[in-house]
């Protein structure tokens, strides 16, 4: 998942006799496991914090292509050119699954587009950092896909039906792509001693972003309560920062890179790694809309929308025109 | 250079700088469909770069891959046609590009598919597939946007002037086809300009546009003898990596 820092109700989770009567079926329907489906009752802040979720998740779809487009044009030969191609094809596919799955709770694409065109809506931090070599687009791949599939697994499972089906098919390209990622920095890192250097400065880059991904620690998140009463996020934040650190760390040993973390080091007691937190001042930042790309990346979105106005209005009437006819016809 | 070689560049260089010219769209298209769609064209073209300049290395059999063809020749030694490394400018001539050439390829390629050399028709069989999936969106799209608005049908005017001048180059002989042809490898690219315009011209009439009256053709790229200026700055964004860092696996 892409979402950080979605705003729930604010309220704290209500107790089931606290709740109405439909509130409480609703919640016990959840607690059950069973499916929302879009006609069916739902909360209104129920219906919210979903279009804020799903929104935000379709709109670093949309916006996560550029970092990466950013290389397609320079990919170093005709096989990583065609793989890379299909991987942003892919996003721009879960963008669409999501959107479609934004639209049953009753907000329109134009609708998102705008939310995020005008900054009322956000999409993940992550793609607000530069892709500056092309061991990035291993790193993008391994680590920034690899933290999606902590979080986007668990969702299959999600209390909403629409988004958890397109969880299931997200997921499988996902995982796709970070296996592609990784075999990236794999031939990097066994590479030229110029290829190295470029994958453990990608690392070194990446590393603290990816972590932040998972949104700040559980005691600073206030929004997360409700949510996992609702089933629409299924751990917290921290318990995935870990399990993420857990499997990434022996990835990176096996790469022979060093992750940037003097703290770094395994916890026999544990049985997990203890690792520095990262930078939440910077994170904080990025979110305010100073990341070093936060202008780039929405300048893009709205040039492209703007841009494309023509296409979309004159498409529109030809299907109108088109139609008349028709109906004339018939 | 012989003439299989050269014939067989044309073709890859046609679909690698076609490829490479749609793939810049990523990310930025009108809408979330039409930038699925056009990444979708891009990896087609590039695949079949991959099969094109493949078969052009075992010909030339000088120890070259399809990544050195793509990635390690200069300007004069590309044979794309000029229309194709044009830039995209914007949506109305980046489609408009896509249907003039996609008309001509899929007549071309059906040709190919009786070419007496097995594996360019083999190349052909697999390649035709997607050039009429192509046409077909590339078709719709003219038709809409020359209908749609007085906005759109102006920029699609403007699109087609564009172009024209570009457009036939493709369909131009020269003594590499006449070789080819005497193989029977393919017919001479001249062949296909009738059915080429047996498509074009009832496109532009549903379009509502006027096909310019001039006969002239802009020369040069499938020879190789003068390229556009556009092509150095698409080749030195295309193959930094592999000139920055020569000889490395990537």
């Amino acid at each position: 998942m892409y979402a950080q820092m979605v705003k729930s109700t604010g309220k704290g989770v209500q107790a089931l006799e606290e709740m109405s009567r439909e509130e409480r079926a609703f919640q016990e329907r959840i607690d059950r496991g069973e499916k929302i489906e879009p006609k069916e009752w739902m909360p209104d802040a129920y219906r919210k914090n979903l279009i804020r979720q799903i929104g935000q998740h379709a709109h670093s779809e949309i916006v996560g292509q550029l970092p990466e487009g950013n290389w397609i044009t320079r990919a170093p030969t005709l096989e990583r050119k065609a793989n890379l191609l299909a991987k942003v094809q892919d996003e721009a596919g879960h963008g669409l699954y999501l959107y479609c799955a934004a639209e049953t709770l009753g907000v329109s694409r134009d609708e998102l587009f705008e939310m995020l065109h005008s900054g009322k809506m956000k999409y993940s931090s992550i793609f607000n950092y530069p892709t500056l070599t092309w061991a990035d687009m291993g790193a993008v791949g391994w680590l920034v896909d690899g933290a999606a599939i902590m979080n986007q697994v668990p969702l299959q499972r999600t209390s909403y039906g629409p988004y958890a089906r397109a969880m299931v098919r997200i997921c499988k390209e996902e995982s796709f792509h970070q296996r592609q990622g990784f075999q990236i920095m794999m031939v990097m890192a066994n590479g030229s001693k110029d290829q190295k250097r470029m994958a453990q400065d990608a690392l070194n880059r990446f590393w603290g972003p990816a972590l932040m991904m998972f949104g700040p620690s559980d005691k600073d998140s206030v929004h997360s309560a409700q949510s996992m009463a609702w089933k629409i996020k299924m751990n917290s934040n921290d318990e995935l920062r870990q399990k993420f650190v857990d499997e990434t760390v022996p990835q990176a040993e096996y790469l022979d890179l060093k992750v940037p973390d003097e703290n770094l080091k395994w916890n026999e007691e544990t049985g997990h790694y203890d690792f520095s937190q990262p930078d939440w001042d910077e994170f904080y930042d990025v979110l305010k809309g100073n990341g070093p790309c936060n202008h780039e990346r929405l300048e893009a979105r709205k040039k492209a929308w703007d841009e494309g106005a023509w296409v979309r209005e004159a498409m529109m009437a030809h299907a109108e025109k088109k139609a008349a006819k028709k109906q004339a016809a018939e | 250079m012989s003439a299989l070689f050269e014939f067989l560049l044309r073709q890859g260089d046609n679909t690698l700088v076609l490829g490479h010219r749609t793939s810049e769209w990523c990310g930025t298209a009108p809408a979330l469909e039409e930038d699925i769609a056009l990444a979708n064209t891009a990896l087609d073209l590039i695949g079949q770069t991959q099969l094109w300049l493949g078969y052009a290395a075992q010909v030339e059999d000088k120890g070259r891959s399809a990544n050195d063809l793509a990635f390690l020749r200069d300007v004069y030694d590309f044979k794309n046609v000029l229309m194709l490394e044009t830039p995209n400018h914007d949506f109305g001539r980046t489609i408009m590009r896509q249907f003039l050439f996609d008309a001509f390829q899929v007549h071309w390629l059906t040709a190919l598919t009786d070419s007496k050399d097995s594996h360019i028709s083999e190349i052909a069989i697999k390649s035709v597939k997607e050039a009429k999936y192509h046409l077909e969106r590339s078709r719709d799209t003219v038709i809409a946007l020359g209908d749609g608005t007085e906005k759109s049908n102006v920029i699609m005017q403007s699109a087609l002037e564009y172009l024209w001048p570009y457009a036939r180059e493709i369909m131009s002989d020269d003594a590499v086809d006449e070789e080819i042809a005497s193989l029977e490898i393919a017919p001479l690219p001249s062949t296909i300009h009738e059915s080429w315009l047996q498509i074009v011209e009832p496109t532009m009439r549903d379009a509502c546009l006027k096909i310019p009256d001039s006969n002239f053709v802009h020369n040069g790229g499938k020879t190789g003898l003068r390229h556009t200026e556009h092509l150095g700055h698409m080749l030195a964004t295309m193959q930094v990596l592999q000139r920055s860092y020569p000889g490395v696996t990537w």
